[in-house]
């Protein structure tokens, strides 16, 4: 199993009270909340996390784009990757992904990841995402158009990266007369391509098609549903006639260890709590803007209303699978058991949550890496030596 | 009591919906993004409507896209929903039709006119879209939930707690998401508008009648007035007491205002 250490950036610093008298941090929580030397602070301080996860041993650093939030502080995904480029040696860097279709011109993100790439000798993970509903309110880009500007600009890029230029591409949503980017990715024929979700049976009807073999991430999400869906792509790789691999399918979910189930518990609570209630929290209307989903996924997802829209306490969180929290032993035990009844071969752990101070997020980081990570391997290789 | 019949037609290789009721000169009403089976709704027919079939022809289509069933595959953008009806109006061989619009409607309504206004006798414009006045912010229709949606497009009080009232259906809440996501193909980007549509507005050559909400919160007062003030001859009529909805808030006036001006352009 790899492992990567992936950040959201949060503004940590947001001012509850104000924070409060909005309904989401999304969007309309208005910027004059933003102070410019508490956001200097944090990039230097999750810059640095990211570069000591390498330290730690992690396969990889991964981060990902958010727009007009505090939930994350990384508009650009490409400027911390493109620093992560110089400042890590071995590690994967893994964007988690870039939102292509909010993109009137993804080219520019064929030649930045191509750079990144090249930058770091071949470490790119490029992920590709639609961005989530609130970015379409923000972009003005029409939610309508939101899948096939996905995989018009996914076949841009790629043709990109692969097809030597100069060539014309002629979409419905994109054209070009000249397609001819120079540098070319430095991995060949181009940069693994990762595919997070919170689950889609198009997504994945589409990612582990055998043209492309995306590796499917899935993210935030109930255990159950996670477990049902990269089921779900081991069996639609079936029907397509090939066995998916275990590297293709991920998992992507807050952990937070400390000496005691309790300690964890009673440490990790507010901070949490926040993510899930102050940061990330979105009225539907911004979260799933029309056509946004199918329609058949829409009322799926309406069935859930009540769920996404209720405050979720650390306990429910927990039980529900979408938070790990507590003792190295508890979370080794929990991880090798999914492992094993779920079979993902690809971890990413998001070690800083919401406002997760940087003493306890460096402790957590030290504690998986040594007490989870390391034992977690070391089991691994002796179940596959026994094989 | 008025009843309604509906008709379907092929056009453009898509079947059409039409619900249709009374006697006298044709008069097409084009819905707006609520689509046109709330008028419907339980099987009561829309006060407003009953109103004006007492006196006319009237035609209530179900756009493309609105309503139970897919738009069919050409549907992209508010061009083709304009193309469609005047083959729609070619198809059923209708003519000197008053053509009354709201909201989307009137947006599909001014697409069509400055193409062609051959078949129409008046335009009666209500609360419609289609342009951008500048420095004047539109109602963000796409980030109300239920409960803004009535605070914001209803004014009269009985309207609102009667549309809150009534819980839609699980086949109602499908057509709802079908709705505002045939609403968003059209009109999310540009939102509402589109930015040349007002270099043409000098061709449509019918008798036009633009009605306003006194309080529209959607498209505020200064988009009725900039619409008067770019179709030569047009009235200008204002609706006190009504939001956008102003044929659910008031039908009366409504109907009083609309009928009014078609009697005076009769002939």
């Amino acid at each position: 199993m790899k492992f990567t250490c992936f950040h959201l950036m949060p503004y940590a610093a947001m001012d509850m009270t104000e924070r409060d008298k909005y309904p989401t941090a999304w969007m309309k929580f208005p910027n004059s909340n933003y102070n410019r030397e508490d956001g200097r602070a944090l990039y230097e301080r999750y810059i640095g996390e990211l570069v000591r996860a390498e330290e730690l041993g992690f396969d990889g650093v991964g981060v990902n784009e958010h727009h007009q939030t505090t939930y994350g502080m990384m508009p650009s995904p490409i400027v911390i990757a493109s620093i992560l480029a110089r400042e890590t040696k071995n590690c994967r860097i893994a964007i988690l992904g870039s939102a292509i279709p909010l993109r009137d011109h993804p080219l520019t993100l064929a030649e930045e990841h191509a750079m990144i790439d090249t930058i770091s000798g071949g470490r790119l993970i490029s992920g590709f995402v639609r961005g989530i509903g609130a970015e379409y309110h923000v972009f003005g880009s029409n939610p309508a158009n939101s899948h096939e500007r996905f995989h018009e600009a996914h076949d841009l890029i790629v043709q990109a990266w692969t097809r030597d230029g100069p060539f014309a591409f002629e979409g419905k949503h994109y054209h070009f007369q000249y397609v001819n980017p120079w540098p070319r990715p430095y991995q060949q024929p181009h940069p693994p391509i990762w595919i997070p979700s919170q689950g889609s049976k198009e997504t994945i009807e589409w990612a582990a098609h055998p043209d492309r073999k995306y590796t499917y991430l899935h993210t935030f999400s109930p255990l159950p549903a996670t477990k049902r869906f990269i089921e779900l792509y081991r069996e639609t790789a079936a029907g397509y006639g090939y066995t998916a691999e275990d590297d293709k399918l991920g998992w992507a979910v807050p952990i937070y260890v400390a000496e005691t189930d309790e300690i964890a518990r009673a440490e990790a609570k507010e901070h949490i709590e926040v993510f899930r209630n102050k940061f990330l929290k979105l009225p539907m209307e911004m979260l799933l803007p029309p056509g946004y989903l199918s329609l058949a996924s829409m009322q799926r997802v309406m069935g859930a209303k009540a769920h996404l829209e209720a405050e979720a306490k650390i306990e429910i969180l927990i039980d529900a699978g979408m938070f790990l929290c507590g003792s190295p032993e508890t979370v080794r035990q929990q991880l090798s058991e999914y492992r094993k009844e779920i079979g993902f071969g690809q971890l990413l752990t998001l070690l800083q949550f919401g406002t997760l101070p940087a003493d306890l997020t460096a402790r957590n980081m030290d504690l998986f890496a040594a007490e989870v990570m390391a034992p977690l391997r070391a089991e691994i290789a002796t179940a596959d030596a026994a094989q | 009591m008025v009843q309604f019949s509906a008709r379907r037609d092929v056009v453009a290789g898509f079947e059409i919906e039409t619900r249709t009721a009374g006697e006298g000169p044709n008069l097409l009403y084009l819905h707006g993004a609520g689509g046109a089976g709330s008028f419907f709704a339980g099987g009561d027919v829309a006060p407003f409507l009953a109103k004006l079939a007492a006196s006319h022809s009237v035609l209530v289509p179900e756009h493309p896209g609105f309503g139970p069933n897919d738009g069919p595959d050409w549907l992209d953008n508010i061009h083709d929903v304009a193309y469609f009806y005047l083959d729609y109006l070619a198809a059923l061989g209708l003519d000197g039709v008053h053509l009354v619009a709201s909201s989307l409607g009137g947006w599909i309504a001014l697409e069509l006119a400055v193409r062609d206004t051959s078949r129409l006798k008046t335009l009666t414009l209500c609360g419609t879209a289609g342009l951008k006045v500048k420095g004047v912010p539109m109602g963000d229709t796409f980030l109300w939930n239920r409960e803004e949606f009535a605070e914001n497009f209803m004014m009269n009080r009985q309207a609102r707690a009667k549309f809150l009232a009534a819980e839609p259906t699980p086949e109602q809440e499908v057509i709802g998401l079908r709705n505002r996501q045939t609403t968003a193909l059209l009109a999310w980007k540009p939102r509402f508008h589109n930015p040349h549509l007002t270099k043409w507005l000098h061709r449509i050559d019918v008798p036009t009648h633009i009605l306003w909400a006194e309080d529209d919160r959607v498209f505020p007062m200064p988009y009725g007035e900039a619409l008067a003030g770019h179709i030569e001859g047009s009235t200008l009529s204002v609706l006190p007491g009504t939001g956008h909805l102003m044929q659910t808030d008031d039908p009366q006036a409504f109907c009083d205002a609309v009928t009014k001006f078609i009697g005076d352009n009769a002939s």
